[in-house]
C-alpha cells in the first residue's frame, strides 16, 4: 500500500526562519558588509543584493573530534596496483600539499570564508536598521514597484463582484438561440391556445387533435427548456484585471554637497546615506530617476559620483554657486514641465558671510517653483548636537533657510549628527506619499 | 500499453503511472524477495523543497536553528554552481515510511527511487535490530512536531538568543549525547511527551535537593562524604552520555533548558543506528532495487530504454574510484554494500572452493534470500564486514590496508588482497566502520559534589589519537555554559 502525496504546491521557503536566524547570528559581519557596500556602491545601485563574506570560525560548529595528526591509524583504500604486504611508503613532507587532502575536507570549507548572497530585502533591512524608519515606510520602500489593477479583458473565473452581467447574458442568449431553446413567450402562447381549446364544451375532431398535438408540443418544449438552461455556468464572464506598474514620469534628483575640507569621511558618509534614502524613495515613485551631482566650494561644478564623494577640494565655501549651477542645469536639460525635480543638499553649515541671504532669495524666487521637493541637512558633530537643540539659532545659512522652510511647505531641513536623524527630514515627503497610498 | 505489459513508456510520469508502477514493484518486493515493509507514503517535491529537506537533516519537521540556515546556504550554493547534484530521494525511518521523490526525476528514475527507498531502505529500517531497539518510527514525526513547537515556544518566552545558546551547546555535544552501550531509558517518544509535564517539575526538585543539602555549611563532615558517595553511586558514573548527565544533574539549568537538551539527545539517539549501518543500509537498498528492476525488465514490464537509464544512474552511484583518483573520498558505502550482498548471493548459489573454505555455513546453501535477510536483520556495518567480506570482493576492489603511525616517517602497507592479507584487510575495514573507534570516546568521569562542583570529563584515547585542540576547547566552553561551573578534561 502506498499513498502518494503531491507536495509541490506546499509553501516553499520553509527555511526562511533558519536563514533569518543565521543572518542574525552573523549580524556584525553582515552589518559591516552592508555599510561597506553603501560606501562603495553608486547611489542608484545601493539597494542591490550583495555578497557577504563571514569568517568561518565565527560560525564554526565545534564538537569533540579527533585531531588530524598523531597516534596510530589504519585505513583501507581501494585500487591497489603495485603494493605488497609489508611495503613502506614514505610520507609526503610535512606542510606539503597535504597529499590527497582527504581528511582536510571533512568539515566543509576549512579555513575559507563563508560567502553568501544577501537578498535585496535583507540588504535593505539592515540598511534601514539605524535609519530608524517607521515600519510602514520600510515596507513601502521595499516594494519594488507600485502596481494598480488595469482592465485586461474577460475571464471565465473570478469573484462575484467582478461579474460582467452584460457579457454573461449576451453569451447566454447566443447559446439559447443556437440550441433553439423555446422562449417563454412561445410556451405562453401554446398554453393560451390549450386553455382556449379546453374551454370549448364540445370540441370538434379537429380541435381535439389539435389539443393533443399542442399538449405534446408543450411537453417537448418544456423538456427542452430544462435541458437548455436560461443561464449556464459556461456563459458566465468576469471582468479581468491585471496588475500593472503605475505609469511613472521621470524624475531627476540633484545632490548638492559642500566638499570643502571641513567635510570629512563621517560627514560624507552621512550625506551619502541621506542621498541613498531619497533615491530609494524616488525609485519607488518614478520609473526612471536621473542623478545629478553638484559639488561646491567657493565655486560649483557638476561631476560624477566618484568625484563627488571621493575627491577633495580646497577653497572657501559659497553655497549660492551650487544653486546657480543647479538652476543652469535645470534650464539646460530638465525643463520643469517634463521632469519632476528633487534636490537634496548636504552641508556642514559653513558659508561665506553675506551669501546666505542670497541663497534664500534665490531658492524662493527661482528654484523652489521648479522643485517638487528640496531637502537640506546640516551635518553637525555629536557634541554640537548636545547644545544645538533650538532650531531658531544656528549659522547664517541655517537661519536663512529657516525663512524658506517657513514660507514653503516643500522645503525640509534638519540638523543631523547620526544616521538615526536622517529620516525626519523626509518625514513629510513620506507621509504625503503614504496618505496618497491609503486613499488610493 | 496494457497488452505489452509495460508499466510505463518514455520519461514522463503522472500519478496513475506512479501508482501502477508502485503496485508492481511492491509486489516483487513482497513476493519474490519476501520483504517486510512499513506502509509507504511517497511525497513528490520540487528541487527547492529537496534543498529545504537537506538542510534540516532530511527531516520534514525540525525546530529552527541558525545552523540549518547555514547548511541550506551551503547546499544551495553548491547546487547552483553545479558542484553537487541533489539526491534523487530522501527516506525517513518512520511508520508509515515517508520517502521524497523529486518532480524532476524521469519515470525510470521514479521507479528506481521507489524500489530503492520505499522497498530497500524501508525493509532495512523495519528489520534491522538496531533500528528496532533504538528508534521509535511510530512516534518520530509526532515527536519532531512537538520538539518544534516546544522550541518555538521557548523562543517566545525566553528569547531567541537564550534558546540558541542552549541549542548551540547541545549540538556541540550531539556526538556524545547517545547511549552506545546501555539502552535508552525510554523508547516510546509518545509516552515521553505525555509524561513530560510532571516530570519537569519533579526532576527540578530532585536536582535542587541534591545540591542544596550537600552544600549546606562550608566544611564537609564525614557523613556528608558518605552521602555524597551514595549520590555518586546513584549518578551511575562514569556516564558515556554527556548530554544525559548534564540534563539530569546540572546545577544551573532551568526546566525548559533541560527539556531542550533532552530533545537534542533524543534526536541524536534516533540517528545513531543510521551512522552504524551506512554500508548495510545503502547496500540493502541498492541490492533490492537492482534485483527488483532487473526482474521486471526480464518480465517485460520495463523496456530497454528505461532499463538503460536505470543502469546508468545505478553505475554512477556505485562507482568506487581508486585511491589515486582525484574523485577518491574513501570507500563508497553504496559500492561496497552492494558488492558484498551480490557476492553473498553468488556464494550461496555458485560457490568456489575458496568460498567453501571461508564460508562453510552459507556456501552453496542456495537460500541467498534467507542469508541476506538474516544479515540485514542482525548485523551492523562492523560485524557485517567481519562476517561477510569475502576474498573475492577484496580482490575486486583491490583493497589494501595502510597503517599510519605518527612517529614513523612512513606508511606501512599492512595487508593487501592476497592470501596473507585477507584477514588483515578485513579486520582493518571492520575497524574503520566501528563508531566507537572512529569517534572520540568521552565520558563524565567524576563530579565534585562537596567542593567547587567541577565536572570532570575523560577522553579515553585509543591508539594515541588526540582530540583536535581548538575544537575541544570550543566544545568545552559549551559544556561549561551548560554545567555552570568549571569543567575539566582529562586525556589519557
Amino acid at each position: 500500500m502506498a499513498q502518494f502525496i503531491d507536495r509541490r504546491l506546499n509553501p516553499k521557503d520553509k527555511n526562511l526562519g533558519n536563514r533569518r536566524r543565521f543572518i542574525d547570528r552573523v549580524r556584525n559581519h553582515v552589518k559591516s558588509a552592508v555599510d561597506e557596500a553603501v560606501k562603495r556602491r553608486d547611489i542608484a545601485n545601493a539597494d542591490r543584493e550583495g555578497r557577504v563574506s563571514v569568517p568561518a570560525d565565527s560560525i564554526n560548529e565545534p564538537a569533540f573530534r579527533h585531531a588530524r595528526d598523531g597516534g596510530r591509524r589504519e585505513r583501507v583504500l581501494t585500487g591497489n596496483k603495485q603494493f605488497h604486504g609489508g611495503d613502506r611508503l614514505n610520507k609526503p613532507p610535512a606542510g606539503g600539499a597535504g597529499g590527497r587532502g582527504r581528511k582536510g575536507s571533512k568539515d566543509g570549507d576549512g579555513e575559507d570564508d563563508f560567502v553568501f548572497i544577501l537578498s535585496r530585502e535583507e540588504f535593505l533591512d539592515i540598511f534601514f536598521e539605524d535609519l530608524e524608519l517607521p515600519d510602514l515606510i520600510k515596507r513601502t520602500l521595499k516594494e519594488l514597484a507600485a502596481t494598480r489593477p488595469h482592465r485586461a479583458g474577460l475571464s471565465v473565473t473570478g469573484s462575484p463582484g467582478n461579474l460582467n452581467v452584460e457579457r454573461t447574458l449576451r453569451n447566454a442568449m447566443g447559446r439559447r438561440l443556437a440550441l433553439h431553446r423555446p422562449t417563454d413567450r412561445e410556451i405562453r402562447e401554446i398554453r393560451g391556445r390549450i386553455f382556449e381549446l379546453e374551454a370549448v364544451a364540445l370540441p370538434s375532431e379537429a380541435q381535439r387533435a389539435e389539443l393533443i398535438e399542442l399538449r405534446e408540443a408543450l411537453e417537448t418544449r418544456q423538456r427542452r427548456q430544462k435541458l437548455v438552461p436560461y443561464l449556464d455556468p459556461l456563459d458566465v464572464r468576469y471582468n479581468h484585471f491585471e496588475q500593472r506598474p503605475e505609469p511613472n514620469a521621470n524624475a531627476v534628483m540633484f545632490c548638492l554637497m559642500d566638499v570643502s575640507a571641513s567635510m570629512r569621511e563621517r560627514e560624507k558618509d552621512l550625506a551619502k546615506r541621506f542621498f541613498v534614502l531619497l533615491h530609494l524613495f524616488l525609485m519607488r515613485r518614478y520609473e526612471k530617476v536621473e542623478l545629478v551631482f553638484i559639488r561646491h566650494t567657493h565655486q560649483a561644478n557638476e561631476c560624477d559620483e566618484e568625484t563627488f564623494f571621493h575627491s577633495r577640494e580646497t577653497g572657501g565655501t559659497v553655497v549660492s554657486t551650487a544653486l546657480v549651477e543647479m538652476k543652469r542645469i535645470v534650464d539646460a536639460r530638465y525643463p520643469a514641465a517634463d521632469w519632476n525635480i528633487y534636490a537634496a543638499q548636504a552641508s556642514d553649515g559653513d558659508n561665506y558671510s553675506g551669501d546666505s541671504a542670497g541663497c534664500a532669495a534665490m531658492l524662493e524666487a527661482e528654484l523652489m517653483p521648479l522643485c517638487q521637493y528640496f531637502a537640506y541637512v546640516e551635518i553637525i558633530d555629536e557634541e554640537e548636537a548636545q547644545f544645538l537643540t533650538n532650531d531658531r539659532t544656528g549659522t547664517e545659512l541655517w537661519l536663512a533657510y529657516r525663512g524658506v522652510a517657513e514660507a514653503l511647505p516643500n522645503f525640509a531641513m534638519k540638523r543631523i549628527s547620526g544616521p538615526g536623524d536622517i529620516y525626519p527630514v523626509f518625514r513629510e515627503l513620506f507621509s504625503r506619499d503614504l496618505a496618497k497610498a491609503t486613499d488610493g | 500499453m496494457a497488452e505489452s505489459g509495460l508499466l510505463f513508456e518514455g520519461s514522463d510520469w503522472d500519478f496513475s503511472v506512479l501508482d501502477r508502477s508502485y503496485v508492481a514493484i511492491e509486489a516483487v518486493a513482497r513476493q519474490d524477495l519476501e520483504l517486510d515493509l512499513y506502509a509507504n507514503q511517497i511525497e513528490i517535491i520540487s528541487s527547492e523543497q529537496m534543498l529545504d529537506a537537506y538542510s534540516s537533516v532530511g527531516m520534514p519537521l525540525m525546530y529552527r536553528h541558525w545552523s540549518f540556515g547555514k547548511h541550506f546556504i551551503q547546499n544551495e550554493r553548491a547546487y547552483k554552481k553545479g558542484q553537487q547534484g541533489l539526491a534523487y530521494e530522501i527516506v525517513i525511518n518512520s511508520n508509515p515510511c515517508v520517502s521524497y521523490c523529486m518532480e524532476e526525476n524521469s519515470m525510470p528514475m521514479q521507479a528506481l527511487v521507489i524500489a530503492h527507498a520505499a522497498c530497500g531502505h524501508n525493509h532495512f529500517f523495519k528489520a534491522n535490530h538496531l533500528f528496532k531497539q533504538w528508534t521509535d518510527p511510530e512516534g518520530i514525526l509526532d515527536y519532531l512536531d512537538y520538539a518544534r513547537g516546544f522550541v518555538a515556544n521557548c523562543e517566545e518566552r525566553h528569547g531567541q538568543r537564550e534558546v540558541e545558546r542552549i541549542l548551540d551547546a547541545a549540538h556541540a555535544l550531539m556526538g556524545s549525547g547517545v547511549f552506545r552501550h546501555r539502552r535508552p531509558p525510554s523508547l516510546s517518544l509518545k509516552a515521553e511527551r505525555a509524561r513530560e509535564r510532571e516530570r519537569l517539575a519533579e526532576e527540578e526538585k530532585r536536582v535542587h535537593y541534591l545540591w542544596d543539602s550537600v552544600t549546606r555549611g562550608s566544611r564537609s563532615t564525614a557523613s556528608d562524604e558518605t552521602e555524597a558517595r551514595e549520590r555518586k553511586r546513584r549518578m551511575r558514573l562514569p556516564e558515556e552520555n554527556i548530554i544525559f548527565f548534564i540534563e539530569h544533574y546540572s546545577p544551573v539549568l532551568e526546566p525548559w533548558q533541560r527539556e531542550v537538551l533532552r530533545i537534542v539527545r533524543n534526536i541524536a539517539q534516533y540517528f545513531y543506528p543510521q551512522k552504524q549501518t551506512q554500508i548495510m543500509n545503502e547496500g540493502c537498498a541498492c541490492f533490492v532495487h537492482y534485483h527488483i528492476l532487473t526482474l521486471m525488465h526480464q518480465r517485460g514490464q520495463i523496456d530497454d530504454g528505461a532499463m538503460l537509464e536505470i543502469l546508468h544512474s545505478h553505475t554512477n552511484v556505485l562507482t568506487q574510484p581508486d585511491y589515486d583518483d582525484r574523485r577518491f573520498s574513501g570507500i563508497n558505502p553504496y559500492a561496497l554494500g552492494f558488492a558484498m550482498m551480490q557476492d553473498i548471493r553468488r556464494i550461496c548459489e555458485d560457490p568456489t572452493d575458496e568460498d567453501r573454505h571461508w564460508f562453510p555455513d552459507t556456501a552453496g546453501c542456495g537460500d541467498w534470500r534467507g542469508v541476506l535477510k538474516d544479515a540485514w536483520a542482525n548485523y551492523r556495518d562492523e560485524s557485517f564486514i567481519q562476517q561477510f567480506l569475502s576474498p573475492k570482493v577484496m580482490r575486486d576492489f583491490h583493497m589494501f590496508a595502510l597503517s599510519d603511525d605518527a612517529t614513523d616517517p612512513w606508511f606501512l602497507v599492512s595487508g593487501i588482497h592476497d592470501e596473507q592479507g585477507y584477514r588483515v584487510v578485513r579486520d582493518a575495514m571492520a575497524r574503520t566502520r566501528d563508531i566507537s573507534i572512529q569517534e572520540p570516546e568521552i565520558e563524565v568521569a567524576d563530579v565534585d559534589l562537596l567542593g567547587d562542583r567541577v565536572l570532570q570529563l575523560r577522553h579515553i584515547r585509543r591508539d594515541g589519537i588526540p582530540l583536535d585542540p581548538a575544537q575541544r576547547d570550543a566544545t568545552l566552553a559549551h559544556v561549561r555554559a551548560l554545567w555552570g561551573y568549571a569543567v575539566r578534561m582529562q586525556e589519557n
